[in-house]
């Protein structure tokens, strides 16, 4: 009869893993809206009706976005790793399993973006126009101004989406969470460690959308109460 | 001041090409306000759009000061922007910024800083009466008070020429005397020219110098309003005078009947009074009424007249100032 590990070694490990888990999310979190914006930006920009209207570039460019994310992250992960041998040297660990995370959130975080850009009414955006504004100014003080607590709610998503796919991380040797879950918890039978990170992945996601709701109604200027 | 020619628009249709603009002529001098009417399809919302160069015509030209504005790409184009402030149909207020944000708006885009560009905003603020508003956001205010700080913020630029494309249509009938008292102000402070898009004839009747009505893409009005009502058959006439209803038992029993156009106080306080004991006839208004343009009083009434000289009446009165038009009912015809 095999006893149940102390709670003191569920503990240390629940501890590390949850390190890597966050600095593989927040990392590639970071990393996918700073190139998926602009991407975002792009598509709607390219638009029809757009401020730059190029229906052939667009039809390429989304076409290209709805491949990335209809691509399974797994198998991401095994094909992004001679681009991960690239950039990092080395195909294991969290730092390696950022890669794939990042690149397969860009597209996810570009349709958001663009979807969150697109409910700025048009004649807002045509007010602009007839200011004289540069496009590169509207996009900057009326479309991203305008959609920043949307945004903010995007980043929120994309979080808590590669939340779960760090949760394969541990096929690259990622670890975190997920794969203290999978290797302690299911093929191992070791309940502990099992329910435990399952609560702390519900703590952490519950944490960051209460996180970006706060931050979402800060950045909204909006009120509807009188002065 | 701005001067448009010729212009036309195509659309691809479902049922092929749509015009609509087929040929538009404009001209507004500086310093007045001409007010676009037409029915909805009449190609207003094109024109609008066309002049506001946010769409380009197929061909003909909009010559802001003698510049032609519609081939312009790039810097140019965004230079000739600021020329045009435009007030756009429907709510485009940024609604994460304040009423005074929102006119700033076009000052950034023209690089205007600092305290200069405080002070302009401060002065179109104070143009519009919401200089309190100043810090509100647009959930704060109501329609009518965004629809002034669209305005302001189309004004901040210091355009020739403002354009508003149905600056009134959501608005009811209180606060849109407020927005139109801001255009009419506009026009009176600071000179800029105002081209009035609009499906509503009190606009034209409260702040418009001239007028233009458009029906399939064509101008087929075009004139200082005033001039267009005195003509009674016009369209401007027809939609902004007091309507006369038809009423052939009454006007049978009278030698002469007549429908009189008398514009200004002059006119409609006096003339008719005066012909009749001029010329010594009997004189009943059988209908019509007293409308405003503007300042202007606007009579139409429909007049019927006994007494020998009742032809002569009417002359007089035509030569006076009135415009008059008898009518085909009544006896006249048979004793002429």
């Amino acid at each position: 009869m095999r006893s149940a590990t102390p709670w003191s070694e569920v503990f240390d490990q629940l501890l590390l893993a949850t390190g890597e888990t966050l600095y593989m999310v927040v990392v590639s979190t970071v990393i996918a809206v700073l190139l998926g914006t602009p991407v975002g930006i792009w598509l709607q920009l390219t638009a029809p009706g757009g401020l730059r209207p190029r229906p052939v570039l667009h039809k390429v460019l989304g076409f290209v976005v709805d491949l990335g994310r209809s691509m399974p992250f797994l198998v991401l992960l095994v094909v992004l790793t001679s681009l991960t041998r690239l950039l990092l040297s080395s195909t294991i660990g969290p730092t390696a399993a950022i890669v794939p995370l990042s690149v397969g959130a860009i597209p996810f975080v570009g349709r958001l973006v663009q979807n969150v850009l697109a409910e700025v009414h048009v004649s807002v955006v045509e007010a602009a126009v007839t200011t004289g504004s540069s496009t590169l100014r509207i996009v900057r003080s009326v479309l991203l101004r305008e959609s920043a607590p949307a945004l903010v709610n995007a980043v929120g998503v994309t979080a808590i989406a590669l939340l779960g796919y760090s949760a394969m991380a541990g096929v690259v040797g990622g670890g975190g969470l997920g794969d203290l879950a999978v290797r302690m918890g299911y093929q191992r039978f070791n309940d502990r460690y099992l329910w435990s990170t399952v609560v702390v992945l519900a703590v952490i996601a519950t944490a960051i959308q209460l996180v970006t709701n706060r931050v979402a109604r800060g950045v909204d200027r909006r009120r509807t109460t009188s002065v | 001041m701005i001067t448009v020619e010729n212009l036309t628009k195509t659309f691809p249709g479902s049922t092929g090409q749509v015009r609509a603009l087929d040929g538009v002529n404009l001209d507004v001098a500086a310093g007045t306000v001409l007010g676009v009417v037409g029915p909805s399809g009449s190609g207003k919302s094109t024109l609008a759009r066309c002049v506001g160069l946010l769409e380009r015509p197929d061909s003909g030209s909009i010559r802001v000061d003698g510049t032609d504005l519609v081939s312009l790409d790039g810097i140019a184009l965004r230079a000739a922007r600021r020329q045009i402030g435009v007030v756009p149909q429907g709510d485009s207020l940024l609604r994460q910024r304040t009423a005074a944000g929102n006119v700033a708006l076009p000052l950034e885009a023209a690089g205007v800083a600092g305290p200069q560009r405080r002070n302009r905003v401060a002065e179109l603020l104070d143009l519009v009466g919401l200089t309190d508003k100043a810090g509100s956001y647009p959930d704060q205010l109501s329609g009518g008070q965004r629809q002034r700080i669209a305005v302001a913020r189309a004004l901040a630029a210091s355009p020739s020429v403002l354009l508003a494309d149905e600056p009134t249509s959501a608005l009811d009938p209180d606060t849109t005397g407020s927005v139109l008292a801001v255009l009419d102000r506009a026009r009176a402070e600071l000179g800029v020219t105002v081209l009035v898009v609009t499906h509503d004839m009190g606009v034209v009747r409260r702040i418009c110098d001239d007028a233009a009505v458009l029906e399939n893409g064509r101008v087929v009005e075009h004139g200082k309003v005033l001039d267009l009502v005195s003509d009674a058959a016009s369209r401007t006439a027809a939609s902004l005078l007091p309507a006369v209803d038809q009423n052939p038992a009454a006007e049978g029993s009278f030698d002469r009947v007549a429908d009189v156009v008398l514009i200004g106080f002059a006119a409609v306080g006096a003339l008719l009074p005066e012909a009749t004991s001029r010329f010594g006839v009997d004189l009943n208004l059988l209908g019509g009424g007293l409308t405003r343009l503007g300042e202007t009083p606007v009579a139409r009434f429909r007049v019927g007249l006994k007494g020998e000289r009742a032809d002569s009446a009417l002359e007089w009165i035509s030569e006076a100032g009135g415009s008059v038009r008898r009518t085909l009912s009544g006896p006249q015809g048979v004793a002429a």
